[in-house]
């Protein structure tokens, strides 16, 4: 993953990711055409294609709508980097296979306009502007089977088909 | 070793003796909760896996709540999805306009989630059910998905953090909603992120089951996993005449071991407002100043219960609704609002110059029913105060208790009932 970096602060809340008047639909392009409306009313329109946000802590905090995934992986993020994220938006985000990278370091590091380079697998986030890599804390491997896959509905699929079900 | 009683809910579901907090488990859940915004997404997942039928037809609550009764076209489209999708799969637990309500005032009304039990809700609140001593907490869409197929879900078992409330008597004007409100201000919207909060000490033993559902309902706006009080005589009263089925009563071994342990004395403890635009922003209503406001919301699955209406009944009759305020006032469901009719207390409202409106989660959450326009401000007794969270990105939403609502609504700014001459409080 390659991209500029969008910098936001701390308790980025879902209502700001995707207000609540846009929770009428679940098509991904609409809702990703309100991205980050109530932070920035031009978001959608500016990022382009694999560029990043980069946040401070609690990031997803609030409604468990996973319209808020949803709309920041529809509207061309790559990837989501901050200190620490709110459980259920983190949970959300592995099960629809948004990829989110834990890093104190790479939220203090990265500025608004950093190009950033991520290596998911190896665990390390490259900020190209500033010639500084910052360590991602690794995921469980539990949860590492679940993004391989793309998302938790694939990864039950598996376990649907195999007869593990009752 | 000891367990809280988050743990042995959790090792229970999962099949193990004991289990420690960091733990990744699998563990059954005894119902499953989506709601009109939440559900349809979990349907379209559900709907890749591969599956007949949901995993039990009795163990599925579909709620339509929030865009309910249909604001739009599109909600209107919406709700159609759970509504077929529920005679489709014979669910028995589907909640029909007219026989609906919030969905967490509503499921522990019908008798649906019992002390003991693994409650996952596609709704954020879900947290509310830890009032009666179950675990139950808010996921995602795909989460409720893979459960409806499953009848499982994975955890990671959460540390616990302790609150112990002394004291025995709470000052005048304060319910549940201070004390949580107070503890947010005190360790911030992620202070317990990841974490339980178990809520105990004789105050909460003598607080309502309406005040035990406020707290644990905002747990999830400290970032908590679950919020959590043990079951007691409170309990087994609320739980008497409402549970169909048998269930199980938890709590903590002596020695259990807790993350963190707050102790707070209630005599310290005044009526509280959240400022703007997060519930941490909090401060003695005394010490707010001159704040006019616009509207008043009393509703939601926070503070809608029959025991919040009572309260604001209680400051509002013979009164009026300050010129300049419009006051909505929310019953959670409809049992509520027929028992609130009952006892004269939409009566009350209604004199006073309230609207009174049909069950929903409508302006809460900027739905509908009572949006704010830009540069206004209201006082609510729901949960969030984000930007935009009950409309114009720059109007502004205040938190506060039921009473507190009711008296800033004829003031016209916000403030306490002794400054309308009642002092005894409940």
């Amino acid at each position: 993953m390659k991209g500029f970096a969008w910098k936001f602060g701390s308790n980025v809340d879902t209502d700001v990711i995707i207000p609540a008047r846009y929770l009428n639909t679940t098509d991904p392009a609409e809702l990703a055409r309100h991205c980050m409306e109530d932070a920035d009313p031009a978001f959608a329109q500016k990022i382009r294609r694999g560029d990043m946000i980069v946040a401070e802590e609690n990031f997803g905090c609030g409604s468990s709508r996973e319209h808020a995934p949803i709309a920041i992986k529809a509207a061309g993020v790559s990837c989501v980097i901050a200190r620490s994220f709110a459980r259920i938006f983190y949970r959300n985000a592995v099960n629809i296979g948004l990829p989110i990278f834990e890093s104190p370091a790479a939220a203090a590091g990265i500025r608004a306009g950093d190009e950033v380079e991520v290596d998911g697998a190896g665990g390390l986030i490259r900020n190209i502007t500033r010639g500084e890599t910052y360590q991602v804390a690794p995921f469980p491997e539990f949860m590492q089977q679940i993004m391989a896959r793309g998302g938790l509905i694939e990864y039950v699929r598996e376990r649907v088909r195999s007869g593990e079900r009752r | 070793m000891g367990m809280t009683i988050t743990e042995k809910i959790l090792a229970a579901h999962a099949g193990r003796k004991q289990v420690y907090p960091g733990d990744l488990i699998n563990a059954r859940v005894d119902l499953v909760l989506g709601n009109d915004i939440t559900a349809p997404v979990a349907i379209r997942e559900f709907e890749k896996i591969g599956v007949e039928g949901v995993f039990d037809r009795e163990r599925i609550a579909l709620v339509p709540d929030h865009f309910i009764p249909n604001k739009d076209i599109k909600s209107a489209e919406q709700a159609k999805i759970l509504r077929e999708f529920a005679r489709e799969q014979g669910i028995t637990n589907y909640f029909e306009v007219g026989r609906m309500g919030i969905e967490h005032c509503l499921l522990p009304e019908a008798g649906l989630v019992l002390p003991g039990d693994v409650v996952i809700g596609a709704d954020s609140h879900t947290c509310t059910y830890g009032a009666l001593g179950a675990f139950a907490t808010g996921v995602g869409s795909t989460d409720m998905a893979a459960a409806m197929a499953l009848g499982e879900t994975w955890f990671k078992v959460p540390e616990s953090i302790k609150f112990v409330f002394h004291g025995q008597k709470l000052n005048p004007w304060v319910s549940g909603k201070d004390l949580i409100l107070y503890v947010i201000g005190e360790i911030g919207v992620d202070g317990a992120l990841y974490q339980a909060m178990e809520f105990t000490g004789p105050v909460i033993e003598n607080l309502s089951m309406d005040g035990r559902f406020t707290m644990a309902n905002m747990a999830i706006e400290a970032g908590a996993k679950n919020g959590i009080i043990a079951p007691d005589a409170v309990t087994a009263e609320y739980v008497r005449g409402r549970a169909a089925r048998p269930f199980t009563v938890y709590g903590s071994d002596p020695d259990a071991v807790y993350a963190r342990v707050y102790e707070f004395d209630a005599a310290e403890i005044e009526p509280q407002v959240a400022r703007p635009h997060l519930p941490e922003n909090t401060c003695p209503v005394s010490e707010i100043g001159d704040v006019p406001i616009d509207q008043v919301v009393i509703g939601s699955c926070t503070n809608g219960r029959l025991g919040d209406l009572r309260e604001a009944a209680g400051i509002l009759k013979g009164r009026k609704v300050h010129q300049n305020v419009r006051l909505i006032v929310i019953p959670g469901t409809q049992r509520i609002y027929q028992e609130a009719m009952h006892e004269g207390l939409i009566d009350i409202f209604i004199s006073a110059g309230a609207a009174v409106s049909t069950p929903t989660c409508g302006p809460c959450l900027g739905g509908y029913m009572g949006i704010l326009a830009k540069g206004e401000r209201a006082v609510s007794t729901t949960n969030r105060n984000f930007v935009g969270r009950m409309g114009h990105p720059e109007s502004e939403v205040y938190l506060a208790n039921p009473a507190v609502a009711a008296a800033s609504a004829v003031l016209g700014q916000i403030g306490l009932p002794v400054e309308l001459g009642l002092a005894a409080g409940f």
